[in-house]
């Protein structure tokens, strides 16, 4: 399997005036030609940053530190002249907020066009016509008309469905897809999932899907990476990752799934307590505060990712969520005594 | 049950949309909200569903005034919205209260996050301590998940699912009567998401809040509403307690829509049968004469073409707006494999 995407133990950083924000804290992951590899896990656990810092996006105060290669090639530290032309060609990115993708000032027509016209020398015409074939493949009514409006006139889906027309449009090798279907509804939802699948089957491209929605993952993912204080926690096939959670917060996500077959019950559960926080992360693992198998170990080394089966891991002491023992073999990192934060 | 607070009756709400040149200016309606009528009660929560652009967002904003209806009644707690002065509405602000679809864009950028979700009071209560204005502000932070220390950032230091709940403290802060949440929980985890949902059915059974749920995630639907709203471009399809919708939908859109909910179940996902609703979407501006669902329902005959279903109760507490409404015929629906 030829890699699109190689990242080496990334980590980015935020300097705030209260101190520096550590909101991914050293990930390495493949992503194959043909392959969808979904990212979810905590709100604000760093799984949107993680691409940004890829995409060469950061805001001002943010810095990226380790490797991102695109087909080999570094794009840590890459001039934004050479960024540009692999972003919107070879890599696309569809934004969590669809206002941050758009320009508001411009014409959702323009703004399509634009990418033809620079990347694909497409002249206007030509360059029209193609954006029109996009609109309808994600079922955008009165496409035609749509091109002449401005971003604030569409509904939250159709902005939302725009954004992923025009990742679409240059036929990405690798697309990086960030909350693409929170605004649609399921008919349409399963439509754009569709153009997904067919992109990765056809055109051969990589796709990146971060996500809360589990049933989207359940249908499109091929891996799956569990995030948690900026840290993959599991990583497995989603099988895996849904019948045999290694993990306890995989497996505390999984819990707190509503389901459709369920009626209006008194409580959802949900993890108890608060998300870590990203100026002060515990040294150790990310989970300890929130854990209910947490022991001494967890306070005191850092667990790292190691093999359950083949090519699924998880970062835990644990010996197995079913016999909860710590494993003295389990590959750790010793932290500084003076760094436990129990 | 209990008392109405909010009744919407006819409520329409149009755009004009430039349709000739730009010498002649000549204007074709764009009905985004098309006679939608419904009651809310205290402490109950109407779920809203329907496809992309049927007009939730808007309905949404036009009950609370933010766009004028250009037809129709909101009447909120005995007293009529429409039609009255900027400053009556602005009094009952503090008792109606909106969670806006677009987290981040719907915070004001140069504002703190403490200032922003703090702005009700200092608007309501200008009298209130700065100290015990922050001391409310950190407490709501801390249930909806946010570290009360980031009370000073701003908000496009926060991730997509941390500003969603930034906006949700901000609805919360003034104990509103009622909270008008689009699509609330889109950006949020699991887990936080239920945290989110359990806070808000806790300050419903306390405080009695009523909540209309706008959201495309029908499993968070079914959990929260007492009743369940179908709406498809502008108009009602259906409307039931929340078993009925989902148990036994008498609406063929309604149908499509159930059957078309992702599972969180690789197995069963990766294999599924699903209605895919084919057929020619339709343009708002030219909606399809008789019922608007006609171009792409299984179950459309000619008087689908020729008249409007009108909303009409089918069985005690469900009213469907369907000529051939009732449960569905397994050989007239076509399903089509997933990939
Ligand atoms: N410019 C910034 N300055 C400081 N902190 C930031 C900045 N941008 C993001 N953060 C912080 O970095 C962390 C990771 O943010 P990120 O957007 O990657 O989260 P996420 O996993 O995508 O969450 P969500 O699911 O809510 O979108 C968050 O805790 C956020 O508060
Ligand atoms: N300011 C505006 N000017 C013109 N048309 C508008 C405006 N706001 C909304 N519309 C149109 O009204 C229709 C309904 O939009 P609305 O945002 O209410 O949909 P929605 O049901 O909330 O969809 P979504 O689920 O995608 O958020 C759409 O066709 C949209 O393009
Ligand atoms: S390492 Fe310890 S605290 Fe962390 S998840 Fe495993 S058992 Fe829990
Ligand atoms: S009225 Fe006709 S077209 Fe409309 S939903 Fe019913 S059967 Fe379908
Ligand atoms: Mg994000
Ligand atoms: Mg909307």
């Amino acid at each position: 399997m030829t890699a699109v995407l190689e990242v080496r133990d990334l980590k980015v950083r935020f300097a705030t005036p209260d101190g520096e924000v550590s909101a991914v804290n050293g990930v390495s992951f493949d992503v194959n030609e043909g392959e969808c590899v979904g990212i979810v896990g905590e709100s604000g656990s760093g799984k949107s940053q993680l691409f940004m810092s890829v995409m060469g996006l950061l805001a001002k105060n943010g810095r990226t530190l380790g490797s991102a290669k695109y087909r080999g090639t570094e794009l840590v530290g890459m001039p934004v002249k050479d960024l540009n032309k692999i972003r919107g060609d070879k890599i696309a990115m569809i934004f969590q907020d669809s206002m941050t993708g758009l320009t508001p000032h411009l014409r959702i027509g323009k703004q399509m066009t634009e990418v033809l016209v620079q990347h694909k020398g497409m002249g206007e015409a030509a360059a029209v016509k193609r954006a029109l074939e996009m609109l309808n493949l994600v079922r955008i009514p009165e496409a035609a008309r749509r091109l002449a409006q401005y971003p604030h006139e569409l509904s939250g889906g159709m902005r939302q469905r725009i954004m992923i027309a025009m990742a679409l449009l240059c036929e990405p090798e690798l697309l990086i897809a960030d909350e693409p279907t929170t605004a649609l509804d399921v008919t349409v939802q399963a439509q754009i999932l569709d153009l997904m699948a067919d992109l990765k089957r056809v055109t051969k491209a990589a796709i990146v899907l971060i996500t809360h929605d589990l049933g989207t993952v359940a249908g499109l993912c091929d891996k799956v990476q569990v995030m948690y204080g900026g840290r993959f926690m599991e990583t497995g096939s989603v099988q895996e990752i849904f019948y045999q959670p290694a993990h306890p917060y995989t497996a505390g996500l999984l819990a707190s799934m509503p389901r459709l077959t369920e009626g209006r019950r008194e409580k959802l559960y949900a993890i108890p307590g608060q998300p870590p926080n990203l100026q002060r992360l515990p040294k150790a693992c990310p989970f300890q505060e929130r854990c209910d198998y947490v022991h001494e170990r967890c306070v005191d080394e850092l667990p790292l990712l190691r093999d359950v089966t083949p090519g699924h891991a998880k970062a835990c002491h644990l010996l197995s969520l079913a016999n909860p023992v710590s494993d003295p073999k389990a590959p750790s990192l010793k932290v500084a005594t003076e760094a436990r934060s129990a | 049950m209990s008392k109405e607070l909010l009744r919407v009756e006819g409520l329409k709400v149009h755009f004009p949309i430039r349709t000739g040149g730009i010498l002649i200016g000549q204007y074709t309606p764009l009905k985004a909200v098309d006679g939608v009528s419904f009651t809310l009660n205290e402490g109950e929560t109407l779920g809203i569903v329907g496809e992309s652009g049927c007009g939730k967002s808007t309905l949404g904003r036009a009950v609370l005034q933010l766009i004028k209806p250009t037809d129709g009644k909101v009447v909120f707690m005995g007293s009529e919205l429409t039609g009255v002065g900027a400053e009556v509405i602005r009094q009952k602000r503090a008792d109606m209260q909106i969670v806006f679809q677009d987290p981040l864009a719907s915070l004001n950028p140069r504002m703190t996050v403490g200032d922003i979700i703090g702005e009700p009071l200092t608007v309501f209560f200008p009298k209130m301590k700065a100290e015990e204005r922050k001391a409310k502000v950190r407490a709501l932070m801390a249930k909806v998940g946010l570290l009360p220390q980031m009370i000073n950032r701003y908000p496009h230091e926060f991730s997509g699912g941390q500003c969603q709940r930034i906006g949700i403290a901000r609805a919360m802060i003034l104990n509103p009567k009622l909270v008008i949440c689009d699509e609330p929980v889109s950006a949020l985890d699991v887990s936080i998401q239920a945290q989110i949902v359990n806070l808000l059915m806790d300050l419903q059974k306390e405080f009695g809040l009523s909540l209309l749920f706008i959201s495309h995630d029908l499993s968070v639907v079914r959990h929260v509403s007492h009743r369940v709203m179908v709406l498809y471009l502008g108009k009602v399809m259906e409307i039931a307690e929340r078993d009925a919708i989902y148990e036994a939908p008498l609406h063929p859109y309604t149908q499509a829509l159930i059957s078309a909910v992702p599972v969180p179940d690789p197995d069963i996902e990766k294999n599924k049968q699903r209605i895919v609703l084919g057929g020619d979407l339709p343009s708002p501006m030219k909606p399809p004469s008789g019922c608007v669902f006609r171009t792409r329902c299984p179950k459309a005959s000619d008087i689908c073409a020729k008249e409007v279903p009108v909303l009409e109760e089918k069985m005690p507490g469900h009213r469907v707006a369907c000529h051939h409404w009732g449960i569905p015929d397994a050989a007239a629906v076509p399903t089509v494999g997933h990939h």
